[in-house]
């Protein structure tokens, strides 16, 4: 009950920030522009086409007028349309989730699964050669460019030595799709050579997406059992001569783990915001390259539409993130 | 200004900072001595169609592009850019993010509630997805990149200057000097900012690193400023058609990216390690 209360009052917290996330984008799209509508129209628009898409859009209305009408329009759902396509960017948007969901997702397990056992080695063996090794590795992830370490990737790995398809969700047909995610769906159809391909398609783009994030974990997980090891609990096991693997791997990574859950939101937003571009190197079909797409053809409504929309699923993961950390830190929930 | 060469001899022990701060000299000489060090200087905006997509050589150290302009004189022109770009974008958000973090931390009210709010909304949204939306709003120029790199980045300073001065708060010697009668302004101004001015430095060398990220990312999606600058996130852009052929096309300034950045990243853990003796103190124990 006291958990309830708590997600109500995070949540209470949430309604304010999107709704200053709509704010800041309506600014950015009505206000900041000269002429919002010549932007929108394109630059071989007339006066008078100008004009008529002017009252057509309810441009002409007083500016709070409009926000209203734009907040309401996104409590539906409603995005707009595309200027390209003219199709709603909402259910384009929807349509190449899964893609993004699925590439992003992968990311994040392997910078999970090898970015904490290595902070932790790191930490262990501190100033060994693997420490400083790691080091190495942590310093350039948070120092390259993923779009370029992406196209190196390609040029190594697809283009001259042939391991590795150069771009796409797949080769061939899909499976039949239920969830969208080619790993899942292959699974469950139990396509042996779809899960395969969908699997070599997803290496170069979720390595490329995990190094930065891992470099990111190696750090925090470092910094986190080092800290830990200082502390009174962790030299009064010792002293009780209890195994050190016990004293590491449960005591001392369970008290450090709770600042690298809060990092899991940071590491969310960093891999968001490195699948934009990543997604448009390998050619990804996700919410990414319709962002650059958009871009590409100043397809203005639809890059408006990305923005609302990767703003508020981060918003929302931020969230989820809050209430996972009292969920596994006791002492947050007494405050 | 003894300050400054404790510091600067302290960075100068640390071998990873000291390799940042070389990165970062590296990066101004170039910039500076471009037209000088540049075996092609005028090749920026003269085209060689007969040289084109030429391999590293004696004659052009690091290939030729799309254009046949030499690549090496072309990047060291980038290195104008991307110093303007970080120096610009990060003054700006000092400019604005400072004050507000004063203000803010100092006051308690509805305004530093207003304005913290603000730069969380701000924070909520991944840097480069605002970037995104307002230089594609702006247009692709360089001032506009500037610009949508300030207008997303300040937060991060308003953050850390706010949270300082609330914990400085707490201190004596700011108490009694309200208590004798100062002023917030004479408070904040001569007491508070002077003592939290290395949090300020930290953030900003790594803030000149993710900037310089987050330009490169903005020019390579074709936001940044248009050609025939020698922009290098969209000098790799521009280089994807002839791959693999043109290697070192695409190799180049991404290489160059690399460099600039963890220059900037080494200095400001380096400079984090030495300005906050919290952290030394954690550091020696850690590492000893």
């Amino acid at each position: 009950m006291r958990l309830f209360a708590l997600f109500l009052h995070r949540l209470v917290w949430f309604v304010p920030t999107l709704l200053g996330l709509l704010v800041v984008t309506f600014v950015i799209s009505r206000v900041i522009p000269a002429d919002p509508v010549a932007l929108v129209a394109g630059e071989t628009a007339t006066p008078g086409q100008v004009d008529a898409l002017r009252r057509q859009l309810g441009y002409d209305r007083p500016l709070p007028v409009q926000f209203v009408t734009y907040v309401v329009q996104l409590v539906r759902g409603d995005l707009g349309r595309s200027l390209y396509t003219t199709r709603p960017i909402a259910d384009d948007l929807a349509a190449r989730l899964p893609a993004t969901i699925e590439l992003t997702v992968v990311a994040m397990v392997v910078s999970v699964l090898i970015g904490i056992p290595l902070g932790v080695c790191s930490a262990l063996w501190r100033n060994s050669w693997l420490d400083h090794g790691l080091r190495v590795i942590t310093v350039s992830g948070l120092a390259i460019a993923s779009f370029w370490l992406g196209i190196m990737l390609q040029l190594l790995f697809a283009m001259r030595l042939g391991w590795m398809p150069l771009n796409g969700r797949i080769s061939g047909f899909p499976p039949r799709g239920i969830t969208g995610l080619l790993l899942v769906d292959s699974a469950l159809a139990w396509d042996g050579p779809a899960f395969a391909g969908a699997l070599a398609h997803l290496a170069l783009p979720a390595a490329t997406l995990a190094f930065p994030a891992l470099a990111t974990l190696v750090r925090f997980t470092r910094a986190g059992v080092l800290d830990v090891m200082q502390s009174n609990f962790v030299l009064y096991e010792r002293a009780m001569g209890l195994p050190r693997a016990l004293i590491v791997w449960k005591y001392i990574l369970r008290n450090a783990l709770t600042s690298t859950v809060t990092q899991m939101g940071l590491l969310f937003g960093i891999l968001l915001a490195g699948a934009v571009v990543i997604e448009a190197v390998f050619d990804w079909p996700g919410i990414g390259t319709y962002a650059v797409n958009s871009i590409i053809r100043s397809d203005y409504n639809a890059v408006m539409g990305f923005t609302v929309w990767a703003g508020t699923i981060f918003i929302v993961v931020n969230l989820l993130v809050d209430v996972a950390h009292t969920l596994i830190d006791p002492r947050e929930r007494t405050t | 200004m003894t300050g400054v060469w404790f510091v600067l001899a302290r960075v100068g022990r640390d071998r990873s900072a000291l390799l940042g701060l070389v990165l970062i000299l590296a990066l101004v000489v170039a910039a500076l001595g471009a037209p000088l060090l540049a075996t092609h200087p005028d090749d920026v905006f003269e085209l060689h169609p007969a040289k084109r997509l030429r391999p590293p050589s004696g004659e052009a150290w690091l290939g030729t592009d799309r254009m046949g302009s030499d690549i090496y004189s072309r990047l060291l022109f980038g290195a104008r850019i991307t110093i303007l770009i970080g120096v610009i974008a990060v003054g700006a958000s000092l400019v604005v993010g400072v004050p507000v973090g004063l203000v803010a931390g100092y006051h308690h009210g509805w305004l530093s509630d207003l304005l913290m709010r603000v730069s969380d909304i701000f924070l909520a949204v991944p840097q480069v997805v605002l970037a995104i939306l307002i230089a594609q709003t702006l247009g692709p120029s360089l001032p506009n990149v500037i610009l949508a790199l300030s207008a997303t980045y300040w937060p991060w300073f308003a953050r850390v200057v706010y949270a300082e001065t609330r914990a400085l708060q707490k201190e004596v010697f700011v108490e009694s000097t309200a208590a004798l009668g100062a002023s917030p302004w004479r408070v904040t101004a001569l007491h508070v900012l002077p003592n939290i001015v290395s949090p300020i430095i930290v953030r900003a060398s790594i803030g000149m690193g993710f900037t310089i990220l987050t330009a490169a990312a903005l020019g390579f999606l074709g936001l940044g400023p248009p050609p025939p600058t020698p922009e290098w996130g969209r000098t790799i852009a521009e280089s994807r058609e002839f791959l693999p052929g043109a290697w070192w096309y695409a190799a180049a300034p991404g290489f160059a990216i690399f460099l600039t950045v963890m220059g900037f990243n080494l200095l400001g853990d380096g400079l984090r390690d030495v300005l906050d003796p919290r952290l030394r103190r954690a550091r020696s124990a850690g590492d000893g």
